[in-house]
């Protein structure tokens, strides 16, 4: 039994404000499916007495010094936005009104 | 649609409140967290990012090593332990205020936990506060409803977000449980966020200016019977985010919440907004699947490992902690421990500092901050920092004073001109012409009709009855409209009628 279906890739669709078809509804959830059937199966192989991994490389502190670096303009910000106002990207209504 | 509340006594009678906070305070660093953008307050929108702030494809967020030191000083300054080794994580959700669909923020592993901050009460009484832990994390952008009423989020047509804060870095202060605070449960709540603005500005970690938002708190409050050691349930109330909000929010929780469990009915879990306005709160949303935040630790960015000898060298740098400072300052104002005490819960320790720093004596910023500002403050039922009086204004007034050019009825009457924003205190004088009559001419005018009208009383005078003279210098302010020196009227009463002061 797979851990993600349809009904999930599509709450998951509509919450990154993506459009899937029908189609692709499936084919994702089948594809996700397999991804996380195989992350459980590494899962199964780690057990309690490993701790969990957070990067693959054994480093640590790895600082930037707090100096200015580069920044955009609000044009450039902007210009994937799909709609914008006063130089901020415009959202719709956040909650739904019942 | 107002919520039933008891009176704030009966609650105490009938409940036992615990309360929790979680207080935010954005670092001043000149850089975000994790990307080089400057962190700066107030500028034109969207113009402080770059690609990891707007969590562009492809980013790699690098931290801030100066917003670590800066957390580890915080932890330290806040009796915790600073934990050897942590990590960060991503705390996932969806919603406008960040590009990246997620927040970087700390989760099982805090940079600092396990610590207490005492608190000391307005009547002298200590309290102490656990800590839970402090963690780091970024702040999110800011969002501007538009299209329904005055800025609420609900009715609104659209909204507007400018990334401006996005990343500015933030550590999360988490206390435990309070319990046992009883009917001073509001009180400590204000005091406690005081303490932690205190103590982050002593730091010189964060401006901690609360109406900038660089301090935020979250308030948690429940309630249970007396004598029940469970807890009640809790409602977190967001957007307190001044001190006296603080107060007053988890009063009405308080009052609420006993009006809830009065009728029979469960407290629900959920979120409460925190108007201003009313003084009161609103439902948010009910704690929900949407609190599922599925966290896991951010693939990103490598683990921090604060060495003993790095939390030791930056302990040795930590400056006067704020409760020993207020004994200094009071010793160095000479202050009596009435005064000091009157001066701290006032709220204006800091601003009289900054008033002395400017150039004024420590009788002279008292005088100011407690005789006149602190009245005006409450008047307009705000704190008295935000009330907009500068420390040079302040100086400025009390010089007009000393060199006579005003008296200190027109120098409160230009302090309301300045705040009404008529201008400097100069300007104020010329333009409502409040200089004090300092020419000898008119006043010896207005001498010589007042002990004309009053001839008894100038007798009495040259009698050696001095305490008369205040039937005469009335006569004189009076014709003056109020407009001259006091003590220079008494010299000429005096020379004019020969005797010797």
């Amino acid at each position: 039994m797979a851990a993600i279906n349809r009904d999930d890739v599509a709450h998951l669709a509509r919450l990154a404000h993506i459009e899937m078809s029908a189609e692709e509804l499936d084919r994702m959830a089948g594809e996700l499916a397999v991804i996380v059937d195989s992350v459980k199966s590494v899962s199964e192989a780690a057990g309690d007495d490993v701790p969990a991994t957070s990067h693959p490389i054994p480093l640590t502190n790895v600082f930037r010094e707090d100096v200015v670096g580069h920044t955009f303009t609000a044009e450039q910000a902007l210009s994937g936005a799909p709609d914008s106002d006063e130089n901020r990207f415009k959202v719709p209504a956040i909650l739904d009104e019942a | 649609m107002s919520d039933a509340t008891l009176s704030f006594e009966e609650a105490m009678e009938k409940y036992d409140p615990v309360l929790g906070f979680e207080v935010h305070v954005e670092l001043n660093t000149k850089t975000k967290m994790f990307s080089s953008a400057p962190n700066v307050f107030g500028d034109e929108p969207n113009t402080n990012v770059n690609e990891v702030d707007l969590g562009m494809p492809g980013v790699l967020p690098v931290l801030n090593r100066t917003a670590v030191e800066s957390s580890i000083k915080i932890g330290l300054a806040l009796n915790c332990k600073i934990a050897e080794n942590c990590r960060f994580a991503r705390k996932n959700y969806f919603y406008p205020d960040t590009p990246k669909n997620f927040q970087t923020s700390q989760y099982d592993e805090p940079i600092a936990y396990d610590g207490y901050l005492d608190i000391e009460l307005s009547d002298g009484t200590v309290f102490r506060v656990e800590i839970e832990r402090a963690h780091m994390e970024e702040d999110a952008g800011k969002l501007t409803h538009l299209g329904g009423s005055a800025g609420r989020i609900q009715g609104a047509d659209y909204s507007l977000v400018d990334y401006n804060r996005a990343g500015v870095p933030l550590v999360e202060i988490v206390t435990k449980p309070i319990e046992g605070a009883g009917s001073r449960a509001p009180e400590l709540a204000k005091a406690y966020v005081a303490a932690v603005r205190e103590i982050v500005k002593n730091l010189g970690v964060s401006d901690a200016k609360m109406e900038r938002g660089n301090v935020r708190c979250d308030a948690n409050v429940s309630l249970r019977p007396h004598g029940r050691e469970r807890f009640g349930i809790r409602s977190e109330t967001k957007n307190v985010n001044s001190l006296r909000a603080v107060e007053h929010a988890v009063r009405y929780e308080i009052q609420r919440h006993a009006a809830v469990l009065d009728s029979g009915e469960p407290v629900i879990q959920e979120t409460r907004h925190w108007h201003e306005d009313t003084r009161s709160t609103t439902s948010g949303r009910a704690k929900s699947d949407a609190d599922d935040y599925r966290y896991f630790p951010e693939p990103d960015l490598v683990p921090v490992v604060a060495s003993r000898e790095w939390v030791e060298e930056l302990r040795a740098t930590l400056p006067e902690p704020p409760a020993e400072r207020r004994k200094r300052l009071q010793a160095d104002w000479g202050y009596s421990d009435l005064e000091f005490r009157d001066v701290v819960n006032a709220g204006v320790m800091d601003e009289i500092e900054e008033t002395i720093a400017a150039g004024a004596a420590a009788t002279v910023a008292r005088k100011w901050w407690m005789g006149e500002i602190v009245g005006r403050a409450k008047n307009a039922d705000v704190d008295p920092g935000q009330l907009g009086v500068k420390p040079e204004t302040i100086v400025e007034l009390n010089k007009m004073v000393e060199a006579g050019k005003i008296n200190n009825k027109m120098a409160a009457e230009v302090l309301d001109g300045v705040l009404a924003g008529e201008g400097t205190p100069a300007e104020i004088v010329e333009k409502r012409g409040l200089a004090v009559v300092s020419d000898d001419g008119p006043l010896l005018e207005a001498i010589d009709a007042a002990l004309a009208a009053q001839p008894d009383v100038a007798d009495k005078i040259r009698a050696g009855k001095l305490q008369a003279i205040g039937a005469i210098v009335g006569g004189v302010m009076k014709a003056t409209r109020g407009q001259a020196d006091a003590g220079r009227v008494k010299e000429l009463i005096l020379q004019r009628l020969g005797v010797e002061g």
